[in-house]
């Protein structure tokens, strides 16, 4: 009977996340004795760019910076108790954190570890010539192009369990779907038939519900005294135990802080979703129509009614490429009509930077007053009032072409510290590249997943 | 004013979370309890949660509604300043969005207001 339950945490919802989530997680699922795995998540749309920009520098990385950090609690009681990890903390490049994973096995004194990648998702070499189609209502992209900085097509679950099925002790991936992370080990595990897309819709439900860590058990939800969250210092992260038949109950360690009921669950399966009758991934076209959440213990909740039809025949790529410069630069002003010398700051240096620059993309908020909520006229904002005593910061951004004019303008507010009005305190200016992203479909057979084990001293 | 009901923000009677893909946001606007849920549907149409975004230049809204779950996702283009691509806001994924969308008001009776609020502090437990 044990087998028929499978149980699948999670232990990282982006690259820097808490690195200590996993060890409850792991003991958790030891303790459950039940068959299990655990998986990272560490690739936003962004993270794969800069990666490949690490890479650049040191062919050695690329992978996610923290990979040793995230792994060292906890690499040894999974090895030893038959819990897979995987990841897409290969990130840029996956071998070189294979080989980085045989290391840190090494110094931990674990021998024989299998480690597995999955490649074949960087196709900035071979986009050029592959059929490109335009993704939803964006322009097709210009592949040709020569600023690119990263082109990853989403791999889906399969390649994953086949990884799975050599023995791996850590599956180690690139771009994939997140979901694909929890849903290749119920695939490995149940042997769901292909075909068997309601079973193979509840796997990637499970992934969905996972794949940003504390996000289904209570982060991402506090709102004190309408949303209240226990312990949030020291939060569980979520683990799914799933049935052959693809019912999910959703729960936590035991002991941990956090909360999981039917909000939570619910906010989170809504998630990042547009058409909730249509999810596409690689693996099969998730339908929530059905989907139901509904306590059944102390933080226990469980999923049900997920349906699946038919994945799309074309993969989604991201392309990551060169996007010019973000230039900020920050000053406080407080007490006694800060919010009136803060308006006169932001007017003052958002003239001269218009004046040096004509016609420069810019915006000026003063964090206090509305302001991310706002919209780049300031009009929420200008209509606030005064009140008596404030704290506030002036913040101005630009977007330039080059680095030199995102520094310049955002000196702007560097300036006001003798020029601008009284009392302006602890500027901050910083100037970083932007990455932009778009997304195009590529006929699925454009593409070889690849599948092999990595040896500790391979290249 | 219809007589027996009270104007309350969403916030009231309904949690949600924002989630974004390019200059695209989804909104989940999800009932405390299931009495509140004729409500929203009747009354927090698409137009008027455009509204509620105008100064964000929201181009187009669509309400995917899910009663089976208990809940409602709000899909607004354009409201992210070219998104983390481009905007110059300091929130260039829209996270925060989910707390204008539930500034937006409802008229209800009261007792959906106070079965909500009994409800938020119920510990979620079966």
């Amino acid at each position: 009977m044990a087998d028929s339950v499978f149980h699948v945490g999670n232990a990282a919802g982006f690259a820097t996340d808490r690195v200590d989530a996993g060890a409850p997680v792991v003991k958790a699922l030891i303790e459950s004795g039940a068959p299990a795995a655990l998986f990272y998540e560490t690739l936003a749309e962004r993270t794969l760019a800069y990666a490949q920009r690490n890479r650049l520098r040191d062919p050695e990385k690329g992978y996610t910076p923290d990979l040793e950090r995230f792994l060292a609690p906890v690499l040894a009681d999974c090895v030893t108790h038959g819990i897979p990890i995987l990841g897409n903390f290969g990130a840029a490049n996956p071998a070189g954190a294979a080989k980085a994973i045989h290391r840190l096995a090494k110094e931990l004194g674990i021998e024989g570890i299998k480690v597995a990648v999955v490649e074949g998702d960087d196709v900035r070499e071979g986009l050029p010539s592959m059929q490109v189609q335009a993704w939803e209502e964006e322009p097709l992209f210009d592949v040709g192009r020569n600023d690119i900085v990263a082109a990853n097509a989403y791999l889906g679950a399969r390649p994953i369990a086949d990884a799975l099925a050599l023995g791996a002790d850590v599956v180690v991936t690139g771009r994939v779907t997140d979901s694909a992370l929890a849903l290749a080990p119920l695939l490995h595990h149940f042997g769901w038939d292909g075909a068997d897309w309601d079973r193979i819709a509840s796997g990637v439900l499970t992934g969905h519900l996972l794949e940003c860590g504390a996000q289904a058990t209570g982060g991402y939800f506090a709102d004190p005294g309408y949303k209240d969250v226990p312990n949030m210092a020291d939060i569980g992260y979520p683990i799914a135990e799933v049935t052959d038949d693809g019912d999910i109950v959703l729960t936590k360690p035991a002991g941990t802080g956090g909360r999981v009921d039917e909000r939570t669950v619910k906010e989170q399966i809504l998630y990042e979703i547009h058409d909730p009758a249509n999810y596409l991934t690689p693996d099969v076209t998730l339908d929530l129509m059905d989907v139901r959440a509904e306590q059944v213990g102390p933080d226990r909740v469980k999923v049900s009614g997920a349906r699946g039809r038919p994945a799309p025949e074309t993969l989604k790529v991201t392309i990551s490429f060169a996007g010019g410069w973000l230039g900020e630069g920050e000053i406080s002003y407080a007490g006694p009509g800060a919010s009136a010398r803060a308006r006169l700051a932001a007017d003052t240096a958002k003239q001269r930077v218009e004046r040096e620059f004509p016609g420069i993309d810019i915006r000026t908020d003063v964090l206090g007053l509305v302001s991310v909520l706002d919209g780049d006229g300031g009009g929420l904002a200008d209509a606030q009032s005064e009140t008596e005593w404030q704290d506030v910061r002036v913040r101005l951004a630009v977007n330039a072409e080059d680095e030199e004019t995102a520094s310049r303008a955002a000196r702007e507010v560097e300036t006001l510290y003798c020029a601008g009005p009284a009392g302006g305190a602890g500027v901050r200016l910083n100037v970083t590249p932007r990455i932009k992203t778009a997304s195009c479909l590529i006929p699925r057979e454009s593409i070889q997943p690849r599948v092999r084990l990595v040896e500790a001293g391979d290249d | 004013m219809t007589d027996g009901l009270v104007e309350v923000p969403l916030r009231e009677i309904a949690h949600g979370r924002t989630g974004d893909k390019g200059d695209r946001s989804n909104v989940s606007i999800i009932p405390y309890v299931p009495d509140a849920y004729a409500y929203i549907e009747e009354q927090v149409t698409e137009g008027r949660m455009r509204a509620a975004f105008g100064h964000r230049g929201a181009s187009k809204v669509v309400r995917y509604d899910l009663p089976v779950l208990g809940a409602f996702n709000f899909v607004l283009d354009d409201v992210l300043q070219g998104g983390v691509n481009g905007s110059l806001n300091l929130d260039g994924h829209g996270k925060s969005l989910s707390f204008l969308a539930l500034s937006v008001t409802v008229k209800v009776p009261q007792s959906v207001v106070e079965n909500a609020r009994q409800a938020r502090q119920s510990d979620g437990a079966a």
